[in-house]
């Protein structure tokens, strides 16, 4: 294959999915080799879930150009219907098969929870979005902590108050256990399964962001107004970009919550929100490797840095100030504009000044 | 009467929320942006009250003081730090530093004061008072903030109203060029905005504390997001819908809690919100602003 044919965009996913197979080979052979530590090891499944977390809120902030603060809600509805279903379920399918369905239930669910959350919420912009997104979090999180639900031979039974009120013949079983969350969840996931789902998001989010939908939601974020007016439809373009985000966060959280024995409302809060976000700032709004890189960077930093785990969130604090100030204050860029000019200036006078002296000395 | 008391104390822990939203509301309508620090200020104004008051041993009324001053210096270092240079970015960059500077405020306060809830002692020192033969009691705490909540409404509203810095901050608030070329300093007024409001938060904070005594890092956020709930549904940018929303807001999630299930208290609330914005985007005094092409 000729690489010079390929066009660019086509060259730098391909440049993308090369980094992510490459680092997956590299830790399969140091695991095979027992170079990895426990504590690393344990980390392989949440990285794999962050990266498809902060790769689908990118889709959100940096291409459609909304802030979502609820993106754990998602990852929550995803983890509870697919642990849901991999427990109701138990062991009457084979495993492979379990796991599949259980990905594909918690896809869709949280795809669902998008389409119904986006209808009200992408009739809004910025702030506003922004802080209903925060409640729509909010409201899965009280929710599913009120939550029991049980099964038994008539069906499943709902109830809002405690396990007793399911009212369940003998063979029940209550499954979700309000605050204390669903227990007894068969670790199914595997490194090799996060690693499939990270390029399913990867292919799913690059194409969608080169193909003509992609340039449509990119138009919106950059100016709406012209977008309408050429004719694009501003909800539906919202709404694709918003959805497929919500799906792939449910994604995520089936990954995850099969790699937990229990699964409770609380692993999804608002810091879990705010954490995804930090890995897509860092890792460049709208740049898809960078949110791959940063949120397995992130994710790992605080694991070998133990000492450091106190600061940790304090830094990302920090780092997401910074960040914002250096990209989007005209001052600051405007000083560190005149630096790097000097810096670039003078290295490439020297450049200049060396070329000279070599045609200089050919001519001679 | 259990309803009576009930309702009392919504609209207790309403003026909580209507003082928390004047700072919202006021920031919003003159620097057009979400601070959602706002919340974590409360939180801040709490610590330095309990410290003055358990650690030192000073009176409570200079606990209120050393809150209000120190809150109030922090609202203006962080508008001069982190929001001043972004004044002409795009709100997702201001969005994301305010939600970057909400969280360095809890993560300090975890590092400073520790993860345990200190118990804060009460700065009301009044009886609970019995009416209808005791059959409803209504604690000092109770009566004190709706007390304070209601002068510093009246207050705020006479400063703005009828002082020249008020009219000035209404000035900027309405458009920001025209102010300036009317000799209005534009940045010394949002600098006061945020004064005003940071001070609002650490006096709500001491109420909230009083009424609630277990004092966390984490203590400002959910009051702090509730709050701006309630400047949405009175409509942001309005001083006297800041107030209404307040009071509404802290009677439903009262009662809701009472009524239907303190779990989901907070979902009903948020709800709310949401609501709101679909039927009524501008809030109940809001004005409704078209869009300009």
């Amino acid at each position: 294959m000729n690489l010079k044919n390929i066009s660019r965009t086509t060259r730098q996913n391909l440049v993308t999915y090369a980094i992510v197979i490459v680092a997956f080979a590299v830790i399969q052979v140091m695991s095979a080799a027992g170079m990895l530590s426990n504590s690393l090891t344990g980390q392989l499944i949440p990285i794999c879930s962050y990266i498809i977390m902060a790769v689908s809120l990118n889709l959100t902030v940096g291409v459609l150009g909304e802030l979502s603060l609820g993106h754990a809600g998602f990852m929550s509805v995803g983890a509870f219907s697919s642990a849901f279903f991999s427990v109701a379920v138990g062991d009457a399918l084979p495993t492979w098969l379990t796991m599949i369905l259980a990905l594909l239930i918690g896809t869709a669910v949280a795809g669902v929870f998008g389409i119904l959350i986006g209808i009200p919420v992408l009739r809004l912009q910025g702030d506003y979005l922004a802080i209903v997104t925060l409640a729509f979090g909010e409201i899965i999180k009280n929710l599913l902590n009120a939550f029991y639900i049980g099964i038994d031979g008539s069906g499943l039974h709902i109830s809002m108050k405690d396990a007793n009120a399911l009212n369940m013949d003998e063979s029940g079983r209550v499954i979700i256990k309000g605050a204390q969350g669903i227990t007894g969840v068969n670790r199914m996931s595997t490194f090799t399964i996060g690693f499939v789902l990270v390029l399913i998001t990867l292919v799913i989010v690059l194409n969608l962001i080169h193909s003509r939908t992609g340039r449509a939601i990119m138009s919106i974020r950059d100016n709406r107004i012209a977008a309408e007016s050429v004719g694009i439809n501003v909800t539906k373009y919202k709404m694709i970009a918003f959805t497929i985000s919500a799906a792939l966060a449910g994604m995520a959280g089936a990954l995850y919550a099969h790699s937990l024995a229990t699964v409770v409302a609380k692993k999804f809060d608002y810091n879990t929100s705010i954490l995804i976000l930090v890995f897509v700032v860092v890792g460049g709004m709208g740049n898809i490797r960078g949110s791959v890189i940063a949120a397995a960077i992130l994710t790992v930093l605080p694991e070998l840095l133990r000492s450091f785990s106190d600061y940790r969130m304090l830094v990302y604090a920090i780092v997401l100030i910074l960040m914002m100030l250096f990209k989007q204050s005209p001052q600051i860029r405007s000083f560190c504009a005149s630096v790097w000019e000097r810096l670039r200036f003078g290295r490439l006078q020297a450049f200049f000044d060396r070329k000279k002296a070599q045609n200089t000395k050919k001519g001679a | 009467m259990e309803f009576l008391s009930n309702l009392v104390n919504g609209i207790s822990l309403g003026s909580v929320y209507a003082v928390i939203a004047l700072g919202y509301t006021m920031v919003y309508g003159i620097a057009r942006m979400l601070n959602f620090a706002h919340g974590d200020i409360i939180m801040v104004g709490g610590y330095i009250c309990f410290i003055v008051m358990t650690s030192l041993g000073l009176p409570s009324i200079v606990g209120i003081l050393a809150a209000v001053v120190v809150c109030t210096i922090l609202g203006i270092t962080i508008e001069r730090v982190a929001y001043k240079p972004l004044r002409s970015a795009p709100s997702l960059a201001v969005l994301i530093t305010a939600i970057g500077v909400s969280y360095l405020l809890q993560n300090l306060a975890l590092l400073i004061w520790g993860s345990d809830p200190k118990s804060f002692t009460s700065v009301v020192s009044m009886e609970p008072l019995r009416l209808f033969d005791g059959s409803l009691v209504i604690t000092g705490e109770t009566i004190v903030t709706i007390v304070v909540s209601a002068i510093i409404m009246a207050a705020l509203t006479l400063f703005v109203n009828r002082t020249k810095v008020g009219h000035a901050m209404l000035a900027v608030s309405e458009d920001k060029g025209a102010a300036q070329l009317m000799g209005i300093n534009v940045n010394a007024t949002i600098s006061l905005t945020f004064a005003i409001g940071s001070a609002l938060a650490a006096v709500a904070g001491v109420l909230l504390c009083s009424a609630q005594p277990s004092l966390l890092p984490t203590t400002g956020a959910m009051p702090g997001i509730k709050a701006f709930v309630a400047a949405v549904f009175g409509g942001i940018g309005s001083i006297p819908g800041a107030m209404i929303g307040g009071v509404l807001l802290g009677i439903i999630e009262i009662l809701s809690k009472y009524y239907i299930s303190s779990q989901i208290s907070d979902a009903i609330v948020f709800a709310v919100l949401i609501v709101v914005l679909l039927v009524r985007p501008a809030g109940i005094l809001g004005k409704q602003i078209r869009e300009k092409v």
